[in-house]
């Protein structure tokens, strides 16, 4: 199916489907909102684990390293977003000026009196960037030790890391506060676009305006996200064809073949972890900006393996086909609590399964149901070329010699 | 000092249980060379039924002793769990013993939350509470209190583990098992059907798992759908410590695994200058694991784990 | 001479817990030769060639690539060295096409990276065609060209081979290392092999050789080594090697 967009071999039928895509994309919000916000808003979730499927895609897919973390990124990118764009720094400084006054002194000597007491509150040009690299740091970091292990080991030695920073969250409220612990963080800052906030301002009911046009929040969102995601589609679809790309690949196939041909797995590993890690990063940060607000509870084991089954049911590896994995494993559930909820009340009178149940139900029977059936996924990558050609039966070591015959 | 005796014995409990469940990891993947991930919710089925037979005996038979109670809601709890396991392995399991390494993994995790979603729908969200049925004298010793229900685990882990060695070393099941474990081709050659043992393999750590999960929810009165995956993890972690494949090694690993939580938990206040509490208690499972994989991956008493050329 | 000398090993002992694998072994091969190393299973031939490329480490010896002294710590650093190998057990990057597994060898000459990648600027551009060049030139020069873009792991038994050597080739070694590259093939697959050993031994390449094939061997080497339970027995051109008795013993008779 990836010939609808295959550039090189079918250029005009290509940018067609690129063009209707395009089109469908830009015109969903409009529509839907004649519906509601709620279509919308699913679509802004879905577009930010579609991003966090791609990042594991880079770790999973392409290098073949089973991190079974990857939320923790995703957690370090919206926590640095809460700690850098609300009130909580100030918070944070005054647990400090408690505990450890040396230190608060000196941070407030840093940041400057106003955001001693408002907190800091950087813009998303900074944000951004910011939590890509500080993700990108951890990737490196929480790589690191897994580089010798074999497969299982690292999937679960990555799952511990992931459940260690979330117990930090949850617990960093004692004896100085930084994460504000179970309750998280709030009144995070909204997203600001030279000067417009993305939430709209007080009081105009989550619209935003721009000029004579005013569109909803979420719809704002929406394109926002959007473009974050088509530029983490491009830069994976580079890398994907690149020297970098293929030697993520050669450690998948076989690692002491491509140590062998040159490659220094070590360092690869920890590119492959880095450059994933980036994406949950700039995905968690939107997400705190996005939502407002992030506690320990968004970043369980359970998201962990939630975009595991993404990339797995999408076709691991194959960028379309785990943009597909991301947006029905994220989409479907919502939508199909907007539908079976009072389906099954119109039935039985009352919900049998509600829709964290169903959610959780289509994550395991995606991930048993795919790997024992299709474990390419619903939208593999096509095969190279592989058609058993009439053509291709003449060999150079057909010549039979008649020396040997004798 | 009667808090570090305090510790010690939390520690034996709580290591006991890991023990149990740690076999159940490390015979798997003696046979079979892979992580059964949802062995933790088997753990989870085992106290799930467990709870359920309690309550039913609880409102039909009050009279009986605790005692004779959890041993019949044990003794319930173990064929759930036996068939549970089994038909994972005959299902998501058996088709995968050939595929390359992330799809049985993956697999398992897929049948973990399956497992959880099961046990969602049927036992609801909420903890339910374990019916305190042991009674609630406890006994002391040298300053520390150790509740009767902790005794009773004790024992009944004791005896699994010694049932479990004899079975082992003295059976010719258990002859079987091992060849398997060490070489299942040859095992195949010498007459040994690969498959049964595999199954034998699933349900002795199917029975183990369901005793440490009621025994699990009676000693921390509750019990929940999602109760199996930590124990699980960090059971798994102990069977990685001990040595992974080697059965000694799980026993040792799991006793051991509950004295670092239990000790660390007691004294990491102490040790980190407050900075640190006691909730910070499910890391040292992590970080035992994390070390030893780094440093000594086979274990304290294994075999070579790393890859060779 | 030292130009002359592409490999110089010596003094290689390795030991696996009891067993010594490997006694006091010494290798030097000229420029140019095309340098076997035989001897029964089990002898040590390719436990000698994981040394040399750093996937074991040595109890002892030295190792001078072309007159440098080489450490063997790493693969990748051997590999950069120039020293490029095959394996007994094909070893491909079997969901790659042929031609990305070439590629792929060319990794080891190239530097472009993450911004090489996103950014695709013009240097960037030009390194991957030229990768790619050079890929369908060596397919070509092995004789698999037209399989360029199919499945790796969907190629005949002895293109595979062929696409292994193609792809040790690219990373430009100093010394091409093949560990029983005819192993499973028929003699008329084994002749074009040997048509391709003779073919990159007069581009100018070194080869060493490890090989069961006796005939095979004789015909095509220059020099030889015998190996017996890891210590070398005799050394010389295949005439030579031929009539030693202890050889002959060894692959013969005695104890065996």
């Amino acid at each position: 199916m990836s010939t609808l967009f295959d550039v090189k071999n079918n250029p005009r039928k290509a940018y067609i489907s690129f063009a209707i895509l395009g089109i469908a994309l830009f015109a969903f919000p409009f529509i839907a909102s004649n519906f509601g916000n709620s279509w919308v808003r699913i679509m802004d979730l879905a577009l930010l684990y579609i991003m966090l499927a791609l990042g594991l895609n880079i770790v999973v897919g392409m290098a073949g390293l089973l991190d079974l973390g990857y939320i923790a990124f995703y957690a370090l990118g919206a926590y640095m977003t809460g700690l850098l764009a609300s009130p909580q720094f100030a918070a944070v400084l005054e647990s400090f000026v408690n505990q450890y006054p040396m230190i608060a002194d000196g941070l407030r000597a840093i940041v400057g009196e106003d955001a001693a007491r408002d907190g800091i509150h950087l813009s998303v040009w900074l944000i951004v960037p910011l939590g890509a690299l500080l993700a990108a740091f951890f990737g490196a970091l929480l790589g690191a030790p897994t580089l010798k292990l074999r497969g299982d080991y690292l999937a679960i030695v990555t799952l511990g890391f992931g459940e260690i920073i979330r117990i930090f969250m949850n617990n960093l409220n004692a004896p100085v506060n930084i994460t504000n612990g179970p309750q998280g963080i709030n009144l995070i800052d909204p997203v600001r676009i030279f000067g417009v906030s993305l939430a709209g301002e007080p009081g105009s009911n989550a619209t935003v305006q721009l000029g004579s046009f005013s569109i909803p929040s979420v719809n704002a969102y929406y394109f926002l996200f959007l473009f974050l995601c088509a530029v983490i589609i491009f830069v994976s679809v580079r890398l994907q064809h690149s020297r970098l790309g293929r030697a993520f690949v050669a450690i998948r196939e076989d690692e002491i073949a491509a140590k062998a041909m040159g490659i220094n797995t070590r360092n690869v590993k920890l590119l492959a972890f880095g450059l994933g890690a980036s994406f949950g990063g700039v995905s968690g940060a939107m997400f705190a900006s996005f939502q407002g607000f992030v506690s320990p509870e968004s970043f369980s084991l359970m998201e962990s393996i939630a975009v595991l089954a993404m990339v797995v049911l999408g076709g691991i590896g194959h960028i379309p086909g785990v943009v597909l994995g991301g947006l029905i494993l994220a989409a479907l559930p919502e939508v199909l609590r907007h539908v079976v909820e009072p389906l099954q009340r119109n039935l039985f009178g009352t919900v049998l399964i509600d829709a964290e149940v169903l959610r959780q139900l289509l994550y395991g029977l995606a991930m048993v149901v795919i790997m024992l059936y299709r474990p390419e996924g619903l939208w593999p990558s096509p095969k190279h070329e592989d058609r058993v050609d009439a053509n291709a039966k003449k060999r150079h070591d057909e010549k039979e010699p008649a020396a040997l015959a004798a | 000092m009667d808090t570090f005796i305090q510790q010690i014995i939390n520690g034996l409990v709580l290591g006991s249980m890991y023990a149990l469940v740690a076999l159940g990891y490390t015979m798997v993947y003696g046979v079979l060379n892979l992580i059964n991930f949802a062995h933790g919710d088997v753990l989870m089925v085992g106290a799930m039924v467990g709870v359920t037979i309690l309550q039913i005996l609880q409102s039909i038979a009050p009279e009986l002793p605790g005692i004779v109670k959890l041993g019949i809601a044990i003794l319930g709890a173990i064929p759930v769990c036996v068939i549970v396991n089994v038909i994972i392995e005959r299902v998501a399991y058996r088709r995968l013993r050939n595929a390359p390494r992330l799809a049985p993994l993956i697999t398992a995790i897929g049948v973990s939350i399956l497992l959880q979603t099961f046990a969602m729908m049927i036992w609801g969200r909420s903890p339910i509470p374990f019916p305190q049925v042991m009674p609630t004298e406890s006994f002391n010793i040298m300053g520390a209190l150790i509740s009767q229900t902790q005794v009773m685990l004790l024992i009944l882990a004791t005896i699994a583990m010694v049932g479990l060695v004899l079975l082992v070393e003295k059976t010719r099941m258990g002859r079987a098992m091992r060849a398997t474990a060490e070489n299942p081709r040859v095992a195949g050659l010498m007459g040994v059907d690969s498959n049964r043992v595999i199954v034998m393999t699933f349900a002795i750590g199917a029975t183990l798992a369901a005793v440490a999960g009621v025994m699990w929810g009676a000693n921390y009165s509750s019990a929940q759908f999602a109760m199996g995956f930590v124990p699980g993890l960090k059971a798994f972690s102990a069977a990685v410590l001990g040595g992974i494949g080697n059965i000694y090694g799980a026993m040792v690993g799991g006793v051991l695994l509950g004295l670092i939580e239990s000790l660390g938990a007691g004294y990491i206040g102490d040790l980190t200058g407050g900075f640190l509490g006691s909730h910070y208690q499910d890391i040292f499972a992590f970080v035992v694991l994390i070390i030893v994989l780094t440093l000594r991956p086979s274990g304290i008493m294994g075999e070579r784990v790393a890859d060779r050329a | 001479m030292s130009e002359q000398t592409i490999l110089n090993i010596a003094g290689v002992n390795k030991r696996f817990g009891g067993l010594q694998a490997l006694s006091d072994v010494n290798i030097k091969i000229s420029r140019g030769q095309i340098y076997g190393l035989i001897g029964p299973n089990g002898a040590g031939k390719t436990t000698f060639f994981n040394v040399i490329t750093g996937l074991y480490q040595p109890d002892t010896g030295t190792f001078e690539l072309a007159g440098k002294p080489y450490s063997p710590s790493a693969p990748h650093e051997v590999a950069k060295a120039g020293i490029a190998r095959t394996f007994q057990n094909i070893r491909l990057f079997g969901e790659m096409s042929a031609v990305e597994n070439v590629m792929v060898g060319r990794h080891v000459r190239t530097h472009q990276g993450v911004l090489g990648a996103v950014l695709h600027h013009k240097a960037a551009r030009e390194e991957e065609a030229a990768i790619r060049r050079r890929a369908m030139e060596l397919l070509d020069f092995v004789g698999i060209a037209q399989f360029a873009n199919r499945t790796s792991r969907h190629l005949s038994y002895g293109d595979q081979r062929r696409l292994e050597i193609a792809r040790a080739l690219a990373t430009e070694p100093k010394l091409l290392a093949l560990d029983e590259p005819a192993a499973g093939m028929n003699a008329t697959e084994k002749l074009a092999l040997r048509e391709l050993l003779v073919k990159i031994k007069a581009e100018g390449k070194t080869i060493l050789l490890i090989e069961h094939d006796v005939k095979l061997v004789m015909g095509l080497c220059d020099r030889l080594t015998v190996l017996e339970y890891g210590k070398p027995i005799a050394e010389g051109v295949p005439a030579e090697v031929q009539k030693n008795p202890a050889v002959i013993e060894a692959y013969l008779g005695g104890a065996h």
